[in-house]
């Protein structure tokens, strides 16, 4: 129960936005509206769960928008050169690894801080696209590109099946498997795990290739909502992804974060926006609704965190490390 | 039937010490002329140590004496630069921590080296178990094996507990199931009894005689001289890095053991000077910081005196600074200020009453090695070089350039950047900072901390210098020749509070050691 706490609180929350929408806003709940928050979010759910693996690391992504636009980009021409969407979505899923790989070996072997890297990587990325595309879209898809070829309709179906898929897969591997164990811990205290046999370098390196991976599925499904693909897509994406996984309860510190969590404030968060709309809100609350929604987790994580610090130390008797070296 | 559910937990642990049986070997670990050094700093000389199976084998000596650096080179996380380490008759070549732990060799540490975020089952299981990073994890099993520890050790930890929410003494339960649960054949415990209380030292002496019965051997570190009487077979006694006596513990009594660690000469010569004593600056009555276990601490020290603090590490020293300085506010007690009393409740408090701190670690909260030597001395008083809000960098070099002159500063000028400065000459800058607010109290934590000896005795005559100027020092110290040679009177914490105060005359080196063990008061 007191494990789950911060994924029953935002369950309740969405539960209670539901019932006021219900009450007010039945429209809210129209298929046509459902289906295009699902579909616009489902790519923020998929770069959400690679960015909750960076933060449980302790580290950060914030070039995710920029790599996600690259996908984008990398999809579409790899469609039209190649006409298939399999080839196109593994150039899309391989470019985000290796853009993650990028970020990560800097990480992980340099020892550069992620916020710096990442930052560099967006900016550079961005830049270094707008003069390969020289601010054009790509066009001309191949008919097979769109929905996957699917019908309209089958498409949400499949694009869902395959979220839930990757969601399952990943927590399961988190959960379960001594590698997400790895994950975990050096997130929690590095030294610890090193200690431990972990080797935390190839631990950090691997979850942004992960992440930029995931990156790359999440342009793919983002891409075939459309007949073009725009060279500036992802823009603003890092701060979705980033505060749906805080606001879903990963510290960012490290060591703490659940992917339930993630996938509920990827939901909270998206679905506030046009919920806003529907209750005659002015849309313009929104971002200052998803900063207060934001501020109020972490400040729950703080209060708690004061707390437990308190329990934890002892009336008395406390003793200070030993010196290192030869004090 | 309760005997017999007893037995089947005994049968158990047999089962876990193959080894010992196994082997016929009888001593664990030889290591033989140990050096190393840090920097050029000696910290180990020649040491030798042995440990035999089934054996309690105790390391004692003073802060500095070279413990720790020795647990370290034990469990690989140094490597030595002269000796050789045997484990169970086969000489190791290298050591890391990895080859280490396959050796047997488990370190429980003061401070735990848990993950906080993960269950006390998660945490244990993590270092115990093999296999490949995709192996799937059986959760019921590592449960099962946590509470079966646990069990052994007699601790009532839950082990879905999340480590974070446990007390000190219950994280150090779970290093200890740790290491049982690694079949370890040496067990290193350093200062493994700081945070337990009684209850809990006597269960933790009741697994360690379980240890010993299995054959493992245990090194034993601690300050407190009972225990080791209780539970030690043998004694190593270390001092200044070097093996100054190895006896069975019978043999030697405690009185004994205090001068073996103690035992030299006051080796500099200190520049004492006869001062009349003026009036109370500060004066401290009952002073309690429940967060920090500083408590009922009472002193005073006058202008122109210099009040040592001694006692070991973790005896409270520097948390009664930072208390007194209001960095960590006390919640109970009184602070005097010049016959007045007060409340200090932040830095920016403590200085305005004209109290200055120059912590132990200078590099981390003293000075800021990328600035400028003129801008280091002034951060605490900007208000002297600022003209309107603004620094008047002409005054401020003309302050630092006037400190750096009186405490010899060497460098080109008060311009260049304190990093690139020696030890010795960081401190002095520390120094400058606190002393250009003029202040008339000036608590020194660990002054001459790895400073080279001229700049120490420089800082020495400094601080006599000051204190004949008036001014009331109190200098927080774990070298016993600085104590004694600079000090007027010498307050001795033990376990969080002032056990005694000496005056100049009255103290030696042994007394002071058997207070801050906690022996005498």
């Amino acid at each position: 129960m007191q494990r789950h706490r911060r994924e029953i609180t935002l369950a309740l929350v969405i539960a209670a936005l539901a019932v006021v929408l219900a009450a007010i806003a039945p429209g809210y709940f129209a298929r046509e509206n459902l289906g295009d928050l699902f579909l616009a979010n489902m790519p923020v759910l998929v770069a959400a769960i690679g960015m909750t693996l960076v933060i449980l690391t302790g580290n950060i992504d914030i070039s995710v928008g920029s790599m996600f636009a690259i996908c984008s980009v990398v999809a579409g021409v790899v469609a039209k050169m190649s006409g298939s969407v399999a080839l196109a979505g593994l150039a899309a899923c391989a470019t985000g690894a290796a853009l993650g790989g990028l970020n990560g070996s800097l990480v992980a072997y340099l020892r550069m801080p992620s916020i710096v890297v990442t930052l560099a990587t967006m900016v550079a990325l961005r830049d270094a696209l707008r003069w390969w595309t020289e601010g054009a879209w790509v066009q001309d898809l191949p008919r097979g590109f769109q929905w996957f070829g699917l019908p309209q309709a089958a498409y949400p179906v499949v694009a869902c099946a395959s979220v839930i898929v990757l969601q399952s897969i990943t927590a399961w591997i988190m959960r379960s498997v001594a590698a997400g164990r790895a994950v975990y811990a050096t997130g929690s205290n590095e030294d610890a795990a090193r200690l431990a046999g972990f080797n935390t370098a190839r631990v950090k390196l691997a979850v942004f290739v992960v992440a930029g991976a995931f990156t790359g599925i999440a342009a793919l499904l983002n891409s075939v909502r459309f007949n073009q693909i725009p060279s500036n897509a992802g823009i603003g994406l890092e701060m979705k992804v980033i505060a749906a996984a805080i606001v879903g309860g990963a510290a960012i510190r490290g060591g703490e974060g659940s992917f339930t969590g993630t996938l509920l404030g990827v939901v909270l968060l998206g679905a506030i926006g046009p919920a806003l709309t529907f209750l005659g809100v002015s849309a313009y609350w929104e971002r200052a609704l998803q900063g207060a929604i934001i501020l109020a987790a972490v400040g729950i994580d703080a209060v708690r965190e004061r707390r437990s610090l308190h329990a934890a130390i002892p009336a008395a008797g406390r003793s200070t490390p030993l010196r290192a070296g030869p004090a | 039937m309760r005997c017999g559910m007893r037995n089947a937990v005994f049968a158990f642990s047999f089962s876990c010490f193959p080894f010992t049986f196994s082997l016929p070997v009888t001593l664990l670990l030889d290591a033989r002329n140990i050096s190393k050094s840090f920097a050029g700093l000696r910290a180990l000389n020649r040491v030798s140590f042995d440990l035999h199976a089934g054996e309690v084998h105790a390391l004692v000596g003073e802060n500095g004496a070279g413990k720790s650096t020795f647990i370290k080179i034990v469990t690989g996380a140094e490597t030595p630069d002269a000796g050789t380490i045997a484990v169970a008759g086969r000489e190791v070549p290298h050591l890391d921590p990895h080859i280490s732990r396959d050796l047997g060799i488990a370190a429980i540490y003061q401070q735990p080296s848990l993950f906080p975020h993960l269950t006390v089952a998660e945490n244990i299981a993590m270092s115990l178990e093999r296999g490949t990073l995709w192996r799937r994890i059986d959760r019921e099993a590592r449960r099962r094996r946590a509470s079966e520890l646990l069990e052994r050790i007699g601790a009532s930890v839950d082990p879905d507990a999340r480590v974070a929410a446990l007390t000190m003494p219950e994280q150090q339960v779970v290093e200890i199931a740790k290491a049982l649960g690694a079949d370890a054949r040496i067990v290193i415990m350093d200062e493994p009894t700081a945070s337990l209380s009684e209850r809990e030292v006597e269960r933790l002496f009741g697994v360690i005689a379980r240890l010993r019965e299995h054959g493992v051997g245990v090194i034993y570190i601690s300050h407190r001289l009972e225990e080791i009487a209780a539970i030690a077979d043998r004694i190593t006694v270390l001092r200044d890095g070097e093996t100054i006596a190895t006896r069975p513990a019978a043999d030697v009594s405690r009185a004994e053991l205090i001068r073996l660690m103690v035992g030299r000469e006051l080796e500099a010569v200190f520049p004492k000077r006869d001062v009349a004593p003026g009036e109370i600056a500060l004066e401290v009555k009952a002073l309690t910081n429940r967060r920090t276990g500083v408590h009922d601490v009472s002193f005073s020290v006058r202008r122109g005196e210099i009040l040592g603090i001694a006692g070991l590490v973790g005896s409270g020293r520097t948390q009664l600074a930072e208390t007194i300085f209001g960095l960590t506010p006390a919640d109970a007690g009184e602070i005097i200020v010049k016959g007045t009393a007060v409340r200090i409740e932040s830095p920016s408090q403590a200085i305005a009453l004209g109290i200055g701190y120059v912590p132990e670690d200078r590099r981390q909260h003293g000075i800021v090695l990328e600035m400028s030597i003129a801008a280091n001395a002034s951060a605490a008083s900007l208000a002297a070089v600022s003209r309107g809000g603004l620094i008047d960098r002409a005054a401020e070099d003309t302050m630092a350039g006037r400190y750096a002159e009186r405490f010899r500063i060497k460098a080109p000028s008060v311009a260049v950047e304190v990093g690139s400065l020696s030890g010795g000459n960081q401190q002095k800058v520390a120094l400058a900072r606190w002393l250009s607010t003029s202040p008339a109290v000036l608590i020194l934590d660990e002054p001459t901390q790895g400073v080279d000896v001229g700049s120490k005795a420089e800082i020495h005559a400094l601080m006599q210098e000051l204190a004949a100027d008036g001014m009331a020092i109190v200098m927080i110290s774990s070298e016993l020749p600085e104590i004694l040679g600079m000090s007027d009177r010498i307050a001795v914490m033990h376990a969080g509070t002032i056990r005694r105060v000496f005056a100049r005359g009255e103290a030696d080196a042994a007394k002071i050691l058997a207070v801050a063990l906690g022996h005498e008061s």
